[in-house]
């Protein structure tokens, strides 16, 4: 069986008839496989190489290149925190910090439960809407201490959900 | 979805469907959506071409390169498939305009690529936009779909004889794909390492295939260009800068936001009045004029200058991507300098020495002379090592770490001092530098 869903395979199928080259979809691919996932996974990565005709340690090698591509399993939610340029000139530091306390993980570490994780990352493109924090893929702009709680403790209920 | 920002010196070129809802096909057909490039269908590839020389329209990515003359060299007499690339990588720190763009108005940029495509004779186009837009990627997704399914796209488009093909790629993080052969790499599904030059994209792009490589904004500048007339766009600038486009202001700015003007406009004017200065009755000290690639300007200089391309060459520097960032009189210089390496540091491709081992040091010393273990020599040292990448890497994001780095001990090198033997850094004794691991090609 295939490590991803049928569904996901075959929009993969379709997708790349569009490059020149079996592995033109490749980055994608590996984006909304770990969507699906949560992670890279062996198994994954494995298909993937069949799939592109490539070896797994080609495939292997464009992952480690790309910061948002993970061969590990990551929390529900990863909250990434910019403390670039603008965003440190407006607290994205001490966004980073509180998060740190309040989940009680650091820099690309999980929370023992797997509900979060967290990551400091460079500008995500909210610089006029700073300091910005961008949680899988929703942004959450224009942030205080008290306004990143609001928005975990919305992530944690529902989370549990 | 980021919010929108208004003021009265703004001309609404690029910007002017925001809002609107102009997302929906609908929408953007009765806002002149898809006139353009009916019209470019009745013109010769040339006569597209000479209108967007008309328009002294230069690349909104950074560099400034004149977007008509980079059409034109694309050659005519070619078998190759040739192919039309969107660079909506937007990670350059400071920079968030081409976000609006994509979320309010994604057909425009797929008006800008057809056309693109008509001026050079390439018939498909890709939209590379940065895998943290997931957003904006499904917005592009269904705005491409729509087009296809009104006939704009595909076979015979606008019952012209001619086919065109959009497709939408999304990249999974890496600053360094912003840069054009880099961005080429990662679309043929690779490690975004740059290229060697020549052979320039135009020539030898994707595949081997004349490319033409435009940021998000400037494709989108494209169509008004077209139904406004060359002439006109050209017009809003002074001469050799044409038209509008997007500064994102950010930092410490009282009304922070996207705002579109003119070339040329008074940095001062954009910060005082279109920014609403400095807050809580702070002074000015820096501007980082067009992202963190650019070379720092002190307040004195930023109230004398004029944002447009040839205002910042003529002092041998660059206007930039657009990214505004404003910094106050509280802030450290050295700090600021120390952050600015972090990132170039973390997105160094690693290929070549100069940048890889230059970023790494500059790193490393930068941060132990903002903890307060910075020698005298060291000051020199950081210039030295800067100096020792400008013009030496293989690719241009070594440069960008050593422009900036370069200002500002020149300008700030008192705030270095302040920072020896051991003292507390005067903006902040308290100072906690978080630390970014090492990670990627180290
Ligand atoms: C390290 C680096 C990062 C870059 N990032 C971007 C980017 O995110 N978006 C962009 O449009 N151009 C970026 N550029 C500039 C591109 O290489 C290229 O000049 C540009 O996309 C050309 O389009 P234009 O002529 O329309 O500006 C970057 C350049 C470098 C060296
Ligand atoms: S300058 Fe930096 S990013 Fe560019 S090729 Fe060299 S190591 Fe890579
Ligand atoms: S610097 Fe934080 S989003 Fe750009």
């Amino acid at each position: 069986m295939a490590p991803i869903s049928e569904k996901l395979d075959q929009f993969f199928t379709e997708k790349m008839k569009e490059y020149p080259t079996k592995r033109g979809f490749l980055v994608p691919m590996l984006l909304y496989t770990q969507d699906e996932l949560g992670y890279l996974s062996d198994g994954a990565i494995a298909h993937l190489a069949r799939k592109t005709e490539l070896t797994e340690l080609e495939v292997r090698n464009v992952i480690s290149y790309y910061s948002l591509l993970h061969t590990k399993p990551m929390g529900k939610y990863h909250v990434q925190v910019c403390t670039n340029i603008s965003c440190m000139l407006r607290g994205g530091e001490e966004i980073l910090d509180h998060c740190k306390s309040k989940l009680g993980i650091g820099h690309k570490q999980t929370t023992a439960d797997g509900t979060f994780s967290l990551e400091e990352v460079e500008c995500i493109g909210a610089c006029s809407w700073a300091p910005a924090v961008q949680i899988n893929y929703d942004f959450h702009e224009n942030l205080t201490n008290e306004k990143i709680d609001k928005v975990l403790d919305q992530y944690r209920s529902k989370a549990k959900q | 979805m980021a919010d929108l920002t208004s003021h009265p010196d703004e001309i609404k070129v690029v910007s002017k469907r925001f809002g609107q809802g102009a997302a929906e096909i609908e929408t953007y057909l009765k806002l002149d959506g898809y006139k353009a490039v009916q019209k470019a269908l009745t013109m010769s590839s040339d006569d597209i071409i000479n209108e967007v020389k008309a328009s002294n329209l230069r690349g909104r990515g950074g560099a400034g390169f004149p977007t008509g003359m980079k059409w034109s060299f694309v050659p005519k007499d070619t078998t190759k498939a040739k192919y039309i690339l969107v660079n909506g990588d937007e990670s350059e720190p400071g920079t968030c305009k081409d976000r609006p763009i994509l979320e309010h108005d994604p057909h425009a940029v797929i008006e800008g690529v057809i056309i693109a495509g008509l001026a050079v004779g390439a018939k498909i186009g890709f939209v590379y936009i940065r895998g943290e837009y997931r957003y904006l990627v499904d917005i592009m997704r269904k705005a491409i779909a729509d087009a296809y399914a009104k006939g704009y796209l595909g076979k015979n488009i606008f019952g012209s004889g001619k086919d065109f093909d959009v497709r939408w790629h999304t990249g999974a993080g890496a600053y360094e794909v912003g840069e054009e052969s880099a961005l080429m790499e990662s679309l043929e599904g690779k490690r975004g390492i740059p290229r060697i030059r020549p052979p320039f994209p135009a020539v030898v792009g994707l595949w081997g295939g004349p490319t033409v490589i435009n940021n998000v904004e400037t494709l989108a500048s494209v169509p008004h260009i077209i139904l406004m007339g060359g002439q006109k766009f050209a017009d809003f600038g002074p001469p050799k800068n044409g038209g509008t486009r997007l500064f994102c202001l950010s930092g410490h700015i009282n009304k922070p936001g996207v705002y579109e003007l003119p070339l040329g406009y008074p940095l001062k004017k954009m910060i005082y009045d279109v920014g609403g200065g400095i807050p809580d009755g702070r002074k000015l000290k820096a501007v980082v004029p067009g992202g963190s690639s650019t070379f720092v300007l002190t307040a004195e200089e930023a109230e004398q200058m004029s944002m447009d391309f040839d205002s910042f060459g003529k002092r041998g520097e660059f206007l930039g991507s657009g990214g505004v960032v404003i910094l106050d009189d509280q802030t450290c210089m050295v700090k600021f300098a120390l952050r600015v390496m972090k990132f170039y540091q973390h997105e160094s491709c690693g290929w070549c020495i100069p940048c890889r081992e230059g970023t790494d040091w500059l790193k490393k010393t930068l941060t132990r002379f903002h903890n307060g273990g910075g020698l005298r020599k060291d000051i020199d040292n950081i210039k030295y090592l800067a100096q020792g990448i400008l013009g030496r890497s293989f690719c241009p994001l070594g440069d960008a770490a050593a422009i900036p780095t370069i200002s500002i001990v020149d300008k700030w090198r008192d705030e270095f001092e302040m920072h020896l033997e051991g003292r507390p850094c005067p903006f902040d004794p308290a100072a906690k530098i978080t630390e970014l691991p090492v990670v990627g090609a180290h």
